[in-house]
């Protein structure tokens, strides 16, 4: 006798749960109903981000790193799921290996980026990198996997709380990735996953005044006006590329705070 | 209370403060009646112009030009042929003693800067002598170093000019913040078009003479003068490759929503709203200094101004008492008197915004402290002014005031100072007092502010990265990270 299988439902992932949109819209991709989110929705992922932001950016580097590792460990267990849901097997490792590299970037940071000052004067002056807030993130649609974990671990790592408007197209794989998360030890809400059309959900965040930064790299034609909605609150803007590797990545989501304290008896 | 405490609270503030006057003389500075816009290494005649006044007394100083769209462009075409006939592929050991060159200028010509600073935006002398002119000439010296060494500051990458760099910047502080973004665009090998601010563009016109005596190539370096029409034909030009702008929030953002789409680069130094923080254990008469530097230091005409004190409850009455006290000894009056601690306001427009926001906070219910003093008639003056019983909500303390007025809240625990310091969509800057140095720490990390100064305020250092979180602008200005805006990397 054959067995039925189970199959999935596609949720939103916001503050660690798995919700449904509450506007309790789906729509089809890549031949499953996925959550099609709504401006709420978004709401409530900002809402849920800024929550965990404090914690999550006060953790130790040290925590941030491990935990981040531990990522890496729920997609290799996941490695065969995620290999159906992107370009295959090698896309699913260069992930892997991409976000061990970004955790290890957590203890070493602010000793890359940061750095003491040598001013003219009696004060001891140091610069250390913080994480900006908020992030917004506009996956790419290509590659799936690839593209969601090279434009999530930056700011990620650099302790920001993120929301990520998933491939519109291809968002299984970001679901995915949802799962493997919730499983990571990332505390809820730091990084949430919303799907559905891009064009609706982008805007609210592009314009929200509790997001601190938003990445375009997924934007396609409409980054001109997200840009402009961002300035409202001056929005860091970042135009990633879907496929890239570098610190100055972690960089662009980070702030620099310069401490100065007299040096006498 | 000690002893000595007792004695110094007895101690009665003598009656009055006299000083003979102490002027700097103003020989030093020849100004020209008519400057034009210096485009190539040339003065440009303007088509449209203006004047420029002393604050003091409102006297006339020169005619300056209003640059049009036309003299805009024409400074862009002089700036992009400098960049790339040359200018850019310079080895930076060449480029950097261009830059030490200036550096030198400016020293030696340090008084005449002094002066005439003083005199075109009403700051006392002691201030652009000791802070702007040293701070100005330090920024060239610093960057110069940087020019060839530009490889060593950001690790595996292959930096690049970005090549033409639109700059436009405040009245605050005209040559130091000509000096934080002509010296790292010039380090990185890129060209220039700077507009000074309307009010404040006479020694970035006589800037102009140090770049010809530092035989800088024509077109490196272009000023153009004039209002926000100039500025806003540098944002709008095409050909412009960077807009590195210091000066409001709104203008800010109405840049960067003018740069959306074009995907250039942008840094951003806008307003602030600075908490400066007093515990219970600071040392009270330092920070009575700090205070008094924090928010009276050059009329309070400063981004990073501390123009929130939150006094912990403790020592709220004797604090705000110590600095009323503070505040009679403040010298208010012609900022070429080397006595003077408190200058001229720069302009009229300031001068009424001040007066609006004051007027504000007086009728919203906050209690208004100003010491006697006599403010000279002609001119822009206003007085040192203290607001005590100041609410949050109240515009004097949610809204950059950009002059000597200081709002006064309270706080009884370590978590209420930090919540309502960084209640404010601004992060430039914030102040921290305590002699409990894991406090310090503690506070600092909390701070959602771009410089955090303890136990001191308003420190500023070429080596050391300044700008703001949230509202107040991104980018850093100064420092390693300085060089970032003016750089371009193949990746």
């Amino acid at each position: 006798m054959n067995r039925l299988p189970v199959k999935k439902t596609y949720k939103l992932f916001i503050g660690g749960a798995f919700p449904r949109s509450e506007s309790g819209r789906t729509y089809e991709a890549e031949g499953q109903n996925v959550a099609l989110g709504s401006r709420k929705d978004a709401r409530d992922a900002v809402r849920a981000a800024r929550s965990a932001q404090p914690g999550w950016g006060s953790a130790t580097a040290y925590n941030r790193g491990q935990v981040l590792y531990r990522v890496a460990e729920m997609v290799e267990a996941r490695a065969t799921e995620f290999a159906d849901l992107c370009s295959g097997r090698e896309e699913v490792e260069r992930s892997i290996d991409r976000i061990v590299w970004y955790a290890g970037w957590a203890d070493k940071l602010s000793q890359v980026l940061g750095g003491s000052n040598p001013v003219a004067g009696p004060y001891f002056n140091f610069t250390i990198p913080e994480p900006t807030g908020v992030v917004a993130v506009l996956a790419p649609d290509e590659p799936p996997l690839l593209g969601i974990v090279t434009r999530l671990m930056p700011p990620l790592v650099g302790g920001n709380a993120v929301v990520v408007v998933a491939s519109e197209t291809r968002p299984l794989a970001a679901i995915e990735l949802a799962e493997a998360i919730a499983t990571s030890d990332v505390p809820g809400g730091v990084v949430n996953i919303l799907t559905g059309h891009r064009s609706e959900i982008a805007p609210h965040l592009a314009a929200h005044m509790d997001v601190n930064a938003i990445d375009l790299c997924g934007a396609g034609g409409y980054s001109t006006e997200l840009e402009v909605s961002g300035a409202e609150n001056v929005k860091r803007i970042v135009r990633g590329r879907a496929d890239v590797q570098s610190p100055w990545e972690i960089a662009s989501f980070l702030e620099l705070k310069t401490i100065w304290h007299p040096i006498g008896q | 209370m000690t002893e000595l405490d007792r004695k110094q609270d007895r101690a009665p503030v003598p009656k009055d403060w006299t000083y003979a006057p102490a002027p700097e003389s103003r020989d030093v500075v020849t100004l020209r009646e008519r400057y034009g816009h210096f485009i190539g290494g040339e003065w440009i005649e303007p088509t449209e112009t203006y004047e420029t006044i002393a604050p003091r007394d409102e006297e006339t100083l020169a005619t300056v030009g209003q640059a049009t769209a036309e003299d805009v462009d024409r400074a862009v075409a002089a700036a992009r042929g400098a960049f790339s006939n040359g200018w850019s592929d310079l080895p930076g050991s060449e480029r950097a003693k261009y830059l030490f060159r200036i550096a030198r200028i400016l020293q030696e010509r340090a008084r005449e800067f002094a002066v005439l600073e003083s005199l075109n935006g009403g700051k006392p002398i002691k201030e652009s002598r000791d802070v702007d002119l040293p701070l100005a000439a330090a920024h060239f010296f610093y960057y110069a170093g940087w020019a060839d060494k530009l490889e060593y500051a950001f690790p595996n990458r292959q930096p690049r000019p970005v090549g033409v760099a639109g700059q436009i910047i405040p009245w605050n502080f005209p040559l130091l913040m000509l000096s934080w973004k002509i010296a790292p665009a010039l380090a990185c090998g890129n060209t220039v078009v700077l507009k000074p601010a309307e009010t404040t563009p006479l020694t970035a016109l006589l800037f102009c003479d140090v770049v010809r005596q530092a035989e800088l190539p024509p077109g490196v370096v272009n000023i153009v003068t004039g209002d926000g029409r100039t500025g806003a034909a540098i944002v709008e030009h095409p050909d412009v490759d960077k807009i590195a702008f210091t000066g409001s929030t709104e203008v800010g953002k109405a840049i960067q929503r003018r740069l959306a789409g074009t995907g250039k680069k942008l840094t951003l130094e806008l307003g602030g709203k600075a908490a400066n923080i007093v515990f219970d254990d600071s040392a009270l008469d330092q920070a009575v200094e700090g205070i008094v530097n924090g928010i009276y230091f050059n009329q309070g005409h400063v981004c990073c101004a501390g123009s929130r004190l939150f006094a912990q409850e403790s020592i709220y009455e004797p604090l705000v008492e110590k600095l009323k006290r503070r505040l009679e000894t403040l010298r208010v009056g012609d900022p070429l008197d080397k006595n003077t601690d408190v200058g001229a306001i720069n302009s009229k427009m300031q001068l009424d915004k001040i007066v609006e926001l004051v007027e504000a906070g007086k009728a919203e219910g906050a209690e208004i402290y100003q010491p006697p003093c006599n403010l000279p008639e002609k001119g822009y003056w206003f007085a040192p002014t203290v607001f005590t019983n100041v609410a949050q909500s109240y515009r004097i303390a949610q809204e950059e005031i950009f002059g000597p007025v200081l709002s006064v809240l309270t706080f009884r625990t370590p978590e209420e100072a930090v919540e309502k310091a960084n209640n404010t969509p601004y992060g430039l800057s914030a102040g921290v007092w305590t002699e409990k140095g894991s406090r310090i720490l503690w506070m600092a990390q909390r701070m959602r502010a771009g410089v955090v100064w303890a136990n001191t305020f308003n420190r500023f250092d070429p080596t050391s990265p300044f700008g703001g979180y949230k509202e107040s602008g991104f980018g850093r200005e100064g420092g390693r990270h300085g060089l970032e805006p003016y750089l371009s990397f193949d990746e």
